[in-house]
């Protein structure tokens, strides 16, 4: 039997997994990477994305947007929204990528000459259109 | 003595104020479970962003590098008291201990030369430090169209507050909500939440984790502080509607038992005006009687 860590994906409004398994895939900012367990411990901030947990029943997916993830003697997910890949539906998806629209917009009219946040909106928009294309969801409207 | 009628009507109108109340209760009773689950499964992620916050404020420290949601802006002349009440009254003193709790601060606050500034969310707190602290009001934010609170409202009020601190509006926040201790006692409590204040971690035998960071520590703080506002304030929020259902459970349970004890009066009032009102009509037929 493979080794196993405890792992937390929790949302603020609840708590979506708590079990064992043998290694989280985590969309951290600055990369992925895959969390085993004995890993060092580790705080990272999470960009939109997919994670990826391998217990030994199978593999789940989860669609995350930010939050942070926690690894010490387990790992935790603090996912500010976090869904089940099985119940992200276009309509979901369509939501979450307008808001992110929404968002960029809005910073490119606030920040008109600093590149700095509208760069960050930009970055929160790809990422989106990014997970839905992991998925096999598109976007309404083109992106940008 | 008010005749038979008129105490007829008064019995049957309290007869529906106890059915009213009653329902009112069990709706609150119902809605309670279900507001306490939602706080209860809102608890580990306070609990572990508190945790992580905690030590990663711990280790930034007071450097002058560190964001202005944890270090504050240097001053604390203006402060910003975001009252959360309920919507709707008829819960007791709910709404009143908040407001009553608020104004003492702000009195306070006053006294000491500071300004003050209120951010009232929920209808019932505005109506009530309107009188006194209506020319401080800079903002309301109205919840009575959400029927479950879910994390998007905290972060739609957390926004709010947060462009008002961006734009230097004020230096310390407070939120003031009501903590749900149990059924019939909630504590109003007054919580500062910018400049942020953190629980410091306990030092487990000196065996604290020695993180990494990506990417690091201030990047992180800075992503996460906003965030911390929001889980704040919506664990806020959630005790709160816990404690609304609370107090309005009590206090229908109140009221209806009042009810059934005026029931119980005014029925032996009535008895006792109709036995008078027959007994005189057999005086006069007897007397009548007599007199032929």
């Amino acid at each position: 039997m493979a080794e196993t860590m405890q792992f937390d994906l929790v949302s603020p409004e609840r708590s979506l997994m708590s079990d064992q398994v043998k290694s989280v895939q985590i969309p951290g900012a600055d990369g992925d990477m895959t969390a085993m367990p004995n890993h060092a411990p580790l705080i990272t901030t999470l960009r939109p994305g997919i994670l990826t947990v391998e217990t030994e029943k199978g593999t789940e997916e989860f669609v995350v947007t930010g939050g942070f993830a926690e690894i010490g003697e387990g790992l935790s997910v603090l996912a500010e929204r976090a869904v089940p890949r099985a119940d992200m539906d276009q309509a979901a998806y369509e939501a979450m990528v307008d808001e992110a629209h929404e968002t960029y917009k809005k910073t490119k009219e606030t920040f008109k000459n600093e590149p700095g946040p509208v760069d960050d909106a930009a970055k929160l928009l790809s990422d989106m259109v990014a997970v839905g294309s992991h998925i096999g969801l598109s976007p309404k409207q083109p992106a940008l | 003595m008010p005749n038979l009628k008129d105490l007829k009507n008064r019995i049957s109108s309290v007869k529906s104020t106890r059915k009213i109340t009653k329902a009112m209760q069990m709706v609150a009773a119902a809605k309670l479970r279900r507001a306490q689950d939602a706080a209860e499964m809102a608890r580990p992620y306070t609990e572990r962003f508190n945790a992580v916050m905690g030590s990663l404020a711990a280790s930034v420290g007071d450097s002058d590098t560190a964001p202005k949601l944890l270090r504050g802006t240097g001053k604390e002349d203006v402060h910003l008291l975001v009252v959360m009440t309920a919507e709707r009254g008829l819960c007791g003193g709910f709404n009143a201990n908040i407001a009553k709790l608020a104004k003492q601060k702000a009195a306070d606050l006053v006294g000491q030369g500071k300004t003050v500034k209120v951010l009232t969310v929920g209808k019932k707190g505005r109506d009530a430090m309107k009188r006194d602290y209506g020319d401080h009001f800079v903002g309301h934010i109205d919840l009575t169209d959400v029927k479950r609170i879910g994390y998007a409202d905290a972060q739609g009020i957390a926004k709010d507050v947060l462009a008002r601190f961006d734009a230097e509006e004020f230096d310390v926040a407070t939120i003031f909500y009501a903590e749900f201790v149990n059924v019939v006692s909630q504590t109003p409590k007054a919580q500062q939440i910018i400049p942020a204040a953190f629980d410091a971690p306990e030092e487990e035998g000196g065996s604290s984790t020695l993180y990494d960071y990506e990417p690091d520590e201030e990047s992180i703080l800075a992503d996460l502080l906003p965030r911390g506002v929001a889980t704040q304030i919506f664990a806020a929020l959630l005790e709160n509607g816990a404690s609304e259902q609370g107090a309005r459970m009590s206090a229908m349970d109140n009221a209806t038992r009042n009810a059934g004890d005026m029931i119980d009066q005014l029925t032996i009032e009535y008895n006792r005006s109709r036995q008078a009102v027959i007994t005189n009509e057999l005086i006069e037929i007897i007397s009548g009687a007599e007199a032929l």
